[in-house]
This record gives structure tokens, sequence and C-alpha cells, in this order.
């Protein structure tokens, strides 16, 4: 979609940064669950929360806020939406 | 599905935290604690419900995301749905997060189920501008939805009545979600071969089978190889080489809930930050938010051994009046005077004194559930736990367990795989419990506060508070490398609004723990004290027994000490526990302790309370105590070691309350963790792990204390 895509790891998500799921390894241990909580191949999210020690993170997807390890996201192939208008953490 | 005859049964069931409990309070009347993590209901809580013309049975299953269980927890909830079956379920769908809900709200259509929906956190919707199109939404789910704010009883009577309805006329849950053209004609045709042979399968199984290979239905082709052959064909050219089924079947169902939601639901006007987010910018940030969460947590400590000295005063006072009164009454036979005063008043006055401390305790655990703030702590905390194999949510269970392991080892429930929640049971009992407080108590008033002052000895309480879970950290490292069952689980936590505290629920909490407390206070404490007060005082010495060891002594220490001081010392060390005490006191002795102490701690194994009684039966009464002084903290002031040396030492308490936080001198807690674990070797692990630990502990403590002191 847009030209400022680049591709994410999970390390890399800020207080403030808008992602899309670009993708998701189904097969992967932690993967089914994160697929029923909404976080599908399109979706997107903003990140809300980072914890001071930088892990976890909370999430707003879907209209609700979720928190989750950033090691734990390893199964979603993400990529950043240009973070734009939101206030930075 | 149920005979018809018998009361109707009806299932609450939702996501975790959409006010499932909340709602089945306001329908049952039957109470519960409502919390703000996930998983309060863990446990399976039935209850009765007066509709109009019948009474029902409401079963609240515990929250779900899935029907597709991954927890043991979600295992019980979807077999309490599925296997046992319901006339009705009352799906209670959270209106603030409705696309997520829907989820499982889809999944219950595959099931035949007659579905009532109650609408849930309507109120925070429309507060932030939006709205509900309730007869829309009711059109697309294809059933009754009755918006309801559980706690003031709105919408109550309106889902009672929906309820009546839908089970005086029950209708089978039918949904349209929408799978691909290409899924549903793979699933037709695949049906269509197994029907011609012979196997009945219905359209939604077969889809089950093609999207997800963990589907319960596909288990019924493992042994017909030559149908395997048929399914794998179709799946392939459903799903191509990729084959994520699953992506594809929640993709479907997310995007019928996405079209819901769009049409029955007008989503908030106003984008400001709410209060909550304003609070969390400083109570998550990432230097003020660990500040104040360390600054909290020495508060709540410190208000443990401030607030509570008064009530505590107030209560030994009782006691002592208690015994004051009794006493003459029972001059005539001394012996039952002396069971009575010193065992039984003593005794369970002693465990009662500490009463105000676990209801504060407990105040601020269930005030800081209520607001919201716990589930913040899981956030804060989850990295410090993460890295060696817990999680954030096992600080509910562990912050718990510092009012008492037997509820935090219940707790662990919340874990949502089997790894982490053994990991939790086992150090669990490693948190200081509030039955540990009553030692701290003693020996910080007895030997720290007068030394150092009330600044340290609120410090020294605060540290000893951590002894355990620093302890913890080394033992959850190496466990998690030990154990290895149970399949992995993503950490997921959502941080609830904040709200001021239900109070009634907060009263509740606090009434009901007080009385477990109170009931263990009067039973295993009452019958303990009076084993030890028995143990102490036979077998008998003759009067006189003693006199010539008295008049033996040096003079100084007959300066010391009475006679009658001296003989019911002596009594007590020749008592049967004494003699015990005696004989294994060359064992504690590096840790700095003599008999008497070593025979309070073996008092003390099947309840840790137990220790303060008994150590106030061993340490005696002189005759010259002064009145405004408690007794046991004079007498332990003043005892020595036989050669004169003072026994509580700066050091020896130190060791004394570090063998305390280590030791699991706790039946019940043992009885939770073999429950909890169904095996009675982790409880036996415990119990041998944390001693080793408290003796090892100590003896270093003791040790390095004598080195320095020297």
């Amino acid at each position: 979609m847009s030209s400022q895509e680049k591709v994410l790891t999970s390390k890399d998500l800020r207080t403030g940064m808008r992602a899309r799921v670009a993708g998701v390894e189904e097969g992967q241990e932690l993967c089914p669950r994160l697929l029923e909580l909404g976080l599908l191949p399109g979706t997107e999210f903003r990140v809300t929360k980072v914890a001071p020690l930088g892990c976890p993170v909370e999430i707003d997807v879907r209209g609700y806020r979720l928190c989750l390890r950033k090691s734990e996201t390893g199964c979603l192939k993400l990529v950043s939406l240009e973070d734009q208008e939101e206030i930075a953490g | 599905m149920v005979e018809t005859s018998a009361k109707k049964r009806v299932a609450l069931v939702g996501n975790p935290n959409a006010g499932k409990t909340s709602l089945f309070n306001a329908l049952t009347g039957l109470h519960q604690k409502t919390g703000n993590y996930p998983g309060v209901t863990v446990e399976k809580s039935e209850g009765e419900c007066q509709l109009t013309f019948q009474k029902v049975d409401v079963v609240d299953v515990p929250g779900l995301y899935s029907l597709t269980p991954v927890s043991t927890d979600e295992e019980v909830a979807t077999s309490v749905l599925l296997d046992e079956g319901a006339d009705l379920v009352v799906y209670v769908l959270d209106g603030s997060n409705i696309e997520r809900n829907l989820f499982l709200f889809s999944q219950l259509a595959d099931h035949d189920l007659n579905v009532v929906v109650a609408l849930t956190m309507t109120d925070i919707l429309m507060r932030s501008g939006g709205d509900f199109d309730i007869a829309r939404l009711s059109t697309l789910l294809g059933v009754e939805v009755v918006p309801v704010i559980p706690h003031k009883g709105i919408g109550i009577p309106e889902l009672k009545e929906a309820m009546e309805r839908a089970i005086e006329d029950p209708h089978t849950l039918e949904l349209d979600v929408g799978f691909p053209k290409v899924v549903m004609d793979a699933a037709d045709r695949l049906a269509d071969h197994m029907n011609r042979r012979g196997i009945a399968l219905g359209l939604r199984e077969a889809r089950c089978v093609l999207l997800d290979e963990h589907c319960t239905t596909a288990d019924r082709f493992r042994d017909l190889p030559e149908h395997i052959a048929a399914i794998e064909e179709e799946r392939k050219a459903v799903l191509g080489a990729s084959g994520q089924g699953r992506t594809l079947d929640a993709q479907a169902r997310y995007a019928w809930a996405e079209r819901v939601r769009k049409e029955s639901i007008l989503p908030p006007q106003n984008k400001k930050r709410s209060k909550s987010e304003i609070a969390d910018a400083f109570l998550t940030h990432r230097v003020f938010g660990l500040l104040f969460f360390l600054g909290l947590m020495y508060l709540v400590f410190q208000s443990i051994y401030t607030f509570a000295a008064p009530l505590m005063d107030l209560i030994e006072a009782g006691k002592t009046a208690l015994a004051n009164w009794v006493s003459p009454m029972l001059e005539s036979t001394p012996m039952v005077q002396s069971l009575v005063v010193d065992g039984v008043i003593e005794g369970v006055g002693s465990v009662f004194v500490f009463l105000p401390q676990i209801v504060i305790l407990f105040f601020f655990i269930a005030v800081l559930e209520g607001t919201g703030y716990l589930a913040r702590a899981a956030f804060l905390m989850d990295k410090l736990l993460g890295w060696c194999g817990l999680n954030g949510r096992a600080f509910i269970p562990l912050l718990s367990s510092f009012a008492c392991a037997i509820p935090g080892v219940m707790a662990a429930r919340v874990m949502p795989d089997q790894r982490s929640r053994l990991l939790t049971v086992l150090v669990a009992p490693l948190m200081s419990c509030s039955a540990r407080l009553p030692v701290y108590l003693l020996l910080i008033g007895a030997i720290i506060e007068p030394k150092y002052g009330p600044a340290w000895a609120g410090f020294a309480l605060f540290a000893m508070h951590f002894v355990g879970l620093i302890v913890a950290i080394p033992i959850v490292f190496i466990l998690n490398r030990k154990i290895s069952k149970g399949r992995r689980l993503p950490f997921m936590l959502e941080l609830p609004k904040y709200q001021w505290p239900k109070w009634r629920d907060v009263f509740l909490t606090l009434t009901s723990r007080s009385k477990v407390f109170l009931q263990t206070a009067g039973t295993i404490i009452f019958a303990m004290s009076v084993l030890i007060w028995a143990l102490l005082t036979f077998p008998q010495a003759k009067p006189g027994t003693y006199q010539k060891e008295y008049e033996a002594l040096s003079v100084e220490r007959q300066s010391q000490i009475s006679e009658d001081e001296f003989a019911e010392l002596r009594q007590r060390e020749d008592s049967a526990l004494g003699r015990f005490g005696r004989t294994i006191e060359p064992v504690f002795a590096p840790a700095g302790f003599d008999w008497r102490i070593t025979t309070a701690i073996l008092a003390a194994f099947p309840a840790r309370e137990v220790v303060v009684p008994a150590m106030g039966i061993l340490f005696g009464t002189g005759a010259d105590v002064d009145e405004g002084s408690p007794k046991m903290v004079q007498s332990m002031q003043k005892a020595t070691w036989p050669d004169g040396r003072p026994l509580m030492t700066v050091w020896s308490s130190i060791s004394l309350m570090v063998f305390f936080a280590l030791c699991c001198q706790c039946m019940a807690t043992l009885a939770a963790v073999k429950r909890e674990t169904n095996s009675w070797k982790w409880a036996a692990f415990s119990f041998g792990y944390m001693t080793t630990l408290a003796y090892i502990f100590s003896v270093v403590i003791n040790q390095i204390g004598l080195a320095v002191s020297k």
C-alpha cells in the first residue's frame, strides 16, 4: 500500500508506532492463539505502551488493547506503517 | 440434549473479562469475587436463578478465547459447554470489544446450541459517544440480544425474560459466517465422499477437518488411511501449498465479525485520551512507573507494620485481661490453670494478635485488584519474572502468597500453561506469607528495633519480604530447565480501565480471609498449642529437683535469675519436647539456634504460626516482667546460652528470620501443592528443597555473623 512500508521485527516496536501484520507462520507453537485473538494477515495495530523494562508491549488491535511479549510474536511478519500524528511516548 | 423434566441448565459463556462473573452474580445473587486479571472464575461456579415460571441452574463457564482449547482452563470450559451440554447458553458479549468477542460466538454456531446474547460494557461505549443498534445486532447474530449492566441490575429482568422465552421455545443458533466458496465446495465434496462410504460427516465437520488438522473430528479418520488421502487432496485444493487452514478459518470469522460491528455499532466519537490513559502515561512510565510500584509496595509493608500496631496492642491487652480473669478461677487445679493460661490463651492469643495485619494486607491486595492496578503490576513485572521462566501473571499468585501461600498456590491456575503453572506452585510458598509475620515482628521488635530504631525495623520487615522472592529467581531458573511438560502459550494480558474498587467486594474478601485465618487459629493452632504445652509440661519433675543445680550457679548468674525461674526453665528443658530439642540441638547450633528455638521450630513444622506460642511457652515468663513491655520480647532479650552469651544477637535473629522465610512449615500449603500438581512427589519436593535452603542460609548467615562480630 504505502510506499513508506518497511519490514519490522518485534524488537523495533515503539510507543505510538503503527504496524501491519503482513503474514503469519501458522506452524509455530504460539501462533494459533494469536490468530484467535485477531492478529491476521492484513490486520493493522498501534503500539500504545511499552513496559518500562522494554517488554511486554500493549497494542491497540481491532478496537481492544492487548499486551504481548515481543519475543512471542515471532510468527507474525510485521511491516511498519508510517508513524504519523501519534504522540511519541 | 438434557432431559426435560429436570431443572434446565444455563451456561454463561464468554471471553475472559467480558463481565461474566458480574452477570453471574446478578443472576444468581450468589456472591463471587470479580477481578480484573484473567481467569478469576477458573473454578466452575454454579448457582440458581429464578425466572418467572421456573428455576434454572446457572453455570459460570471459565472464560474462553476459542473453542479450540489450548490451556487446561479452556479444556474445562469447553468440556462443561460441549460435553455436559446446556439447555441454553447465555453468551456474554463485551460491547467495548465486539470483534474479538464475536470470534468465539461464531464458533458456538458449530455446535448446535440454543443461545441468548447479554451485551455488556455498553456504558463504556456510550460514554465515549458511540452507540449500538440492538435490533440490527440481533438480526445479524440470529439470536435475542439484551443489553445489561450487571452490577447496577440494569437489563437483568429483560435478560431473564429472554432466557425464559429461549428455554420454552429453543432455537439452534445458525450462522453463516461466509467461508470462501472454495472451502465450502471442498467441504461439500468431502462430506459427500464420506457419506457415500457410509461415514456420517456433516458440512461443518468437513470444514473443520479441512481447515484444522487438530480438529477433533479428524481423529475419526486416523485409522482409515484411504480417507486421509481424500482429506489431504481436498486440503491441498483449498489451501494450496501453504497449508494455513487456521489462518483461513480465523480470517473468515473476523471478516464476518468486522461486518457485524460496522453494521450495528457506531464507534466512539471523542478520541481524546481517557483518564486511564493519562494515568497510565505515569503509572507505566519507564521511570516513574517503576518508582511508583516500588514505593507502593514499600508503603503497603510499612503500613502493615505501623497501622496494625495499636490494634495489636489492644488484642494483646485483651489477652492479658482474659488470662488474669480466668487464672484465679482455676487456682485450685494448677495443671488446668497452666493448660488454659499458658497453653490455650497464650497459644491462640499469640496468633489471633496478627489478625489486624492480615486484614490490612488483604485490604491492599483487594483494593489494588479492584482498581485495576494489579494488572499493571503484571505488565511492569513481566520482563523481570519472564527471563527466568515465569511471566507477569505469576505476579498475582506470588503476591497473594505474601498473604498466604494457599490461595497463592491455588491462584496459580491462572497461569495459562502447565509449565509456568507448576513453577509458580513450587515457588509460591517461598513468598513471605503472613504467618511468617509473627516471627519477623517478634524478632525485629525484640532485637532490631531496640538497637537501631523504628526506621530500620520497618526496613528490616520490608527486606524480609524480599528474601523469598530473591531466592525464588534462581530456583525458577533451574527448575525451568528441568521441567519440560506442557505446551507453551503466549503471554497475554489486558489492562482494564482504572476504576474505584467495589467496596462490597473488598469487604467480602476481607471477611472471608479473616474467617479462614480465625478458623485456623481456632482449630489447628488451638490443638497444637495444647499439644506443645503437654509435651513441654510432662514428664513433671519433683519439686526441689533443681535446687542443688541452682545453688551451684555463680553468684552473678543467680542475681540474673531467681530459683523459681530457673526451675521452670530446667523443667522445660527436661520435658519430652525439650529433650528431643536438645538431642538435635547440635544440628541447628551452627545456625545460632539453641534447644529452645530448635524445639519451637520442630513444633512449628505442621504450621509455622505455632512457633510464636511455642517460643512463648519455651522462653517462659519471668516473675519480674515490666508492666509495659510484652513478656515474650523481654524474655527473648534476656535469653542466654548456658555460658551466659546472649542467645538472640542481631545475626542470630536474622538467621532465624531467614530460616522462617525459606522453610516450608505448613501442612496446608503442602496439601494445596499436592492438590494442584496432583502428585505427592511435588509436595515432597517443595518441602525438601525449602527446608534445605532454609538450613543452608541460616547457617551461612549465623557463621558470617560470628566471624564479623569477633
